[in-house]
């Protein structure tokens, strides 16, 4: 038998380095003894170091979750956790288990503890409260008393390391003491109870506590179930549990039994004060009035997912007017028309087709944005014929308004809005049409359409046919502004 | 008005923030001050410094700037028609009372919320002065959560998302009939607006500059809202619906929901009920189911308000009993997903040991299963359901045992 005695501090770093040594000897886990710190030691243990069962020699070999798994479990409480990550460790690197198989006794308890340390140092890093000392330097001194369950003083303490860099700290157990001065992290034995002198920020804790607390909800098990009741005695709050618990149902009844009270005097004037001076009415019929009213419109169901209404922009003079088909992602969060990838696509193709988007009027044939939600993403769908329908009222009034000479329809849904029918687009684009009304009107492809086109060579051709397009819109508006 | 201490303060406007359910400390740019030049880290997962007996979570100061208040939100404590005492914190003690609960270790942070006095832009500048004076002068580096009122100025918006991890703006009623009825003040359209706007802030923070520097960072923690459940007619359907709207338009972190709870002095236009704790802990199911499970709104809420007797997947699973038993060693994980009692964790763990061998029966527990609630839906080595699946009263194994109502 092998008899290892690990340190009270230090513990998990010196049975790594115990481990390595015993696995190169080669030496089964039944041959071995661990204690931690002082003890009597094992009674039958005889004494003598010499292993009697010597196998061969194993180098450990662990990934990264497994070790950092292993040494969580080895701060547990249960003084078999030596042995037992021990025996787990010889038999991974020999290949006999498999990290993760929850199937394998010694895999899951140890999987268990390490949950169980990590659940410990969590709630210690939660219920650890601090004291003011008196402090004759800068940094201000604090200190607190806490009783982890498990031997996690030296794993814990770190993180309030990193979160109280600018003071100094302790954090007394009744095993270890953690010290924290002049930015060095330090670890004692503890030698005597802390005891800690008051302090007055506690009672507006205490008051914050009481007060934060709706009796109208009371869950004492949601409450327990989360801070157990063995860390009560250091929290500084816990002590106004029972009376609140025991008082609260009297609140909420009082509260539910309460008849509504009439308004203070004051709430008329206050409201009065604020109320917002009448808003600006734009006169009926301008484009102010136009856009105003296109932003409240519910005459079909998609104003209700979207964000806003896009209206179009451009000067009210405009001699072209660009319709696509309607707001995308981008769109309905900014407010304007054409600002994401398909937008982008049209800016650049336009440039360069000698058609520059400041001297057109760009909208949409649908204002508000159509799609279905998919998690944190909008995916596009194409607005229906009764949507277009619906839509078409303020397509029509931004018409009258800017009484464009030539009017570019993008994509089917804008050549359904203008001229009742969107069918064949392949075979209309860049043909000169008529709306209605007798305006000229110019059949193109939607940019988003050229986004979409996996082929590249597809994608090519009909980016190039889209600038003959826009070439040909900005020809004509040259030509008729010529002619003026 | 006599001068009111700093503990009755605390009171007045701790007692006035408690309605707001939400208190994650969790996510967003990681900091601390190992350098000894500051206060505080962030970034990990949250830690819950203490629980109220209601259950709920206490982990950063949720505090009111002040409870004095323009606005006439029937739901609403601080409503200006309300007789609740009134008390408003300066500046310095906002800073003085988050700095020194940080150092005690009793708070991750601050989570300041307001009444709206004068205009919004006055209340919110005050907010923003507050939350750049903990990370200016005081060299804070905890956690901020910065309530946002939808009509502040850009350039207000733009400083709080400098100085604070998250920003939120509640959206407090499912439906936009509902607000206008209960919050006339507020504008639904406008609180999307918003929303949107930090949605679009957030993500021009993580472009690269010209030069390749990343920008200055905007609400690293991203923003959340609350829904009131109960307090209007909206049915299950209907906040589930916002609710996936909300995180597919504004990429939202999360939507919390909050059961319209009895206030002192209540308003006339709300009945005084106990809070409907069950209907929003079955709401919040819900969500999770929506955000890991891949179910969408109209599958878990179909008949339009949830089952209160059983959880939402189970609900589903009974209702579409054409689906299971789901065979655990060939299932997608789409399908191993929707088995009622199998989390995101033991789909992984199972997913994981189907790579090296069979999975039998027994091995589900240990990989975190609920067979309670799996064992009708699933066959496994060595286990099959046999008819247990279309069982007629299948459900009676889940609900609550039938209450004899009470003849009074």
């Amino acid at each position: 038998m092998r008899e290892v005695r690990l340190p009270v501090i230090g513990t998990v770093a010196t049975w790594r380095h115990e481990a390595r040594l015993l696995a190169v000897e080669g030496v089964p886990s039944d041959e071995v003894l661990w204690h931690c710190g002082e003890g009597s030691g094992d009674l039958f243990a005889d004494g003598s170091n010499a292993s009697n069962n010597v196998a061969s020699s194993i180098e450990i070999r662990l990934s990264k979750v497994a070790l950092s798994s292993i040494q969580s479990a080895l701060c547990h409480s249960d003084p078999e956790r030596f042995a037992r990550a021990y025996d787990v460790v010889l038999r991974l690197s020999r290949g006999d288990v498999r990290w993760g198989d929850r199937s394998d006794a010694g895999v899951r308890r140890i999987l268990e503890q390490a949950k169980a340390v990590g659940r410990d140092i969590h709630k210690m890093h939660a219920f650890v409260r601090f004291r003011e000392l008196p402090s004759d330097c800068d940094r201000r001194g604090f200190a607190a008393w806490f009783e982890p369950e498990h031997n996690i003083v030296e794993a814990a303490t770190p993180f309030f390391a990193k979160r109280f860099g600018d003071m100094d700290w302790m954090i007394v157990t009744p095993t270890i003491t953690a010290q924290f001065f002049d930015g060095t992290l330090a670890f004692a034995e503890t030698t005597e109870d802390a005891r800690l002198p008051k302090d007055d920020t506690e009672d507006l804790w205490r008051t914050y506590y009481a007060s934060i607390f709706n009796p109208a909800r009371l869950m004492v098990k949601a409450m327990t179930s989360e801070m157990p009741k063995k860390y009560w005695k250091n929290l500084p709050e816990a002590d106004l549990i029972p009376e609140l618990i025991r008082t609260a149902p009297e609140r909420a009844a009082a509260m539910e039994a309460a008849r509504p009270t009439s308004p203070p005097a004051r709430a008329a004037a206050i409201q009065a004060m604020a109320a917002k001076p009448s808003p600006f009415v734009p006169a009926p019929g301008s484009p102010e009035a136009l856009r105003r009213d296109a932003a409240g419109c519910t005459r079909c169901p998609l104003y209700r997912p979207a964000t806003q209404a896009v209206f179009g922009e451009g000067p009210p003079d405009a001699d072209v007017m660009i319709v696509g088909e309607q707001p995308g992602d981008r769109e309905d969060l900014v407010g304007r028309p054409f600002v994401g990838p398909a937008g982008e696509l049209f800016d650049e193709v336009a440039a360069s087709a000698g058609l520059h988007r400041s001297r057109v009027y760009i909208t949409n044939a649908v204002k508000h944005f159509k799609f279905k939600p998919q998690g944190k993403r909008r995916i596009h769908q194409r607005p229906n014929t009764s949507e277009i329908e619906a839509c078409r009222r303020w397509l029509d009034h931004e018409r009258q308004l800017i009484r464009p000479k030539l009017i570019v329809a993008m994509g089917a849904t804008a050549l359904q809005s203008l001229t009742g029918s969107g069918d064949g687009l392949l075979n209309r684009r860049g043909r000169l049409e008529q709306t209605q009304d007798g305006t000229p009107l110019l059949v193109t492809l939607h940019p988003s359409y050229i986004l979409r086109l996996k082929d590249r060579a597809a994608a090519l051709k009909a980016r190039s046919d889209f600038q003959d397009d826009l070439a040909a819109a900005a020809s004509f508006y040259v030509a008729d502004s010529g002619m003026r | 008005m006599a001068k009111l201490s700093l503990n009755k303060k605390l009171e007045i406007l701790s007692d006035a923030a408690k309605y707001d359910a939400s208190c994650a400390s969790s996510g967003g740019e990681r900091r601390d001050s190992r350098d000894g030049s500051g206060l505080g880290s962030s970034g990990g997962s949250g830690i819950c410094h203490a629980y109220a007996p209601d259950g709920r979570c206490i982990s950063l100061l949720k505090i009111l700037m002040t409870n004095f208040c323009i606005y006439d939100c029937a739901y609403c404590i601080n409503r200006v028609s309300s007789q609740v005492q009134r008390a408003r914190f300066s500046v310095e003690e906002v800073v003085k009372l988050t700095i020194e609960f940080y150092r005690r270790n009793y708070i991750e942070g601050l989570f300041l919320s307001s009444g709206i006095i004068r205009s919004p832009d006055d209340t919110m500048v005050d907010m923003v002065r507050i939350a750049r004076t903990l990370r200016e002068a005081e060299n804070f580096r905890g956690y901020i959560h910065l309530k946002t009122i939808p009509d502040a100025a850009p350039e207000l918006i733009d400083e709080a998302g400098k100085w604070a991890d998250r920003l939120s703006i509640n959206i407090e009623m499912p439906t936009e009939a509902g607000l206008a009825k209960l919050a006339p003040e507020k504008n639904g359209r406008e609180i999307r607006k918003a929303m949107g706007d930090v949605r679009l802030r957030r993500e021009a923070s993580r472009e690269k500059t010209f030069r390749g520097r990343a920008k200055a960072k905007f609400a690293p923690a991203g923003q959340s809202t609350q829904i009131i459940v109960g307090a209007d007619a909206a049915d299950d359907r209907a906040i589930l619906d916002q609710s996936s709207n909300l995180y597919a338009n504004y990429a939202l972190s999360r939507v919390y929901y909050s059961a319209f709870s009895p206030i002192p002095d209540a308003s006339k236009v709300l009945p005084l009920i106990r809070p409907p704790l069950l209907r929003e802990h079955r709401l919040y199911q819900a969500d999770w189911l929506l955000r890991f499970y891949g179910f969408d709104a109209g599958e878990v809420a179909s008949k339009g308000m949830l089952d209160l007797d059983v959880d939402p997947k189970l609900a589903w699973a009974l209702e579409h009993r054409g689906a299971f038993p789901v065979d655990v060693n060939r299932a997608d994980r789409e399908m191993l997903l929707r088995v009622p009692g199998f989390g995101t964790k033991t789909v992984q763990r199972l997913l994981a040991a189907r790579r090296h061998r069979r999975v039998r029966y027994e091995d589900l527990k240990p990989m975190g299963a609920v067979m309670k609630n799996a064992a009708a839906f699933i066959v496994a080595d060595g286990w099959s359901p046999r008819g247990m699946t279309d069982e007629a009263a299948l459900r009676n194994r889940f609900a609550p045992p039938p209450e004899q109502l009470s003849l009074i």
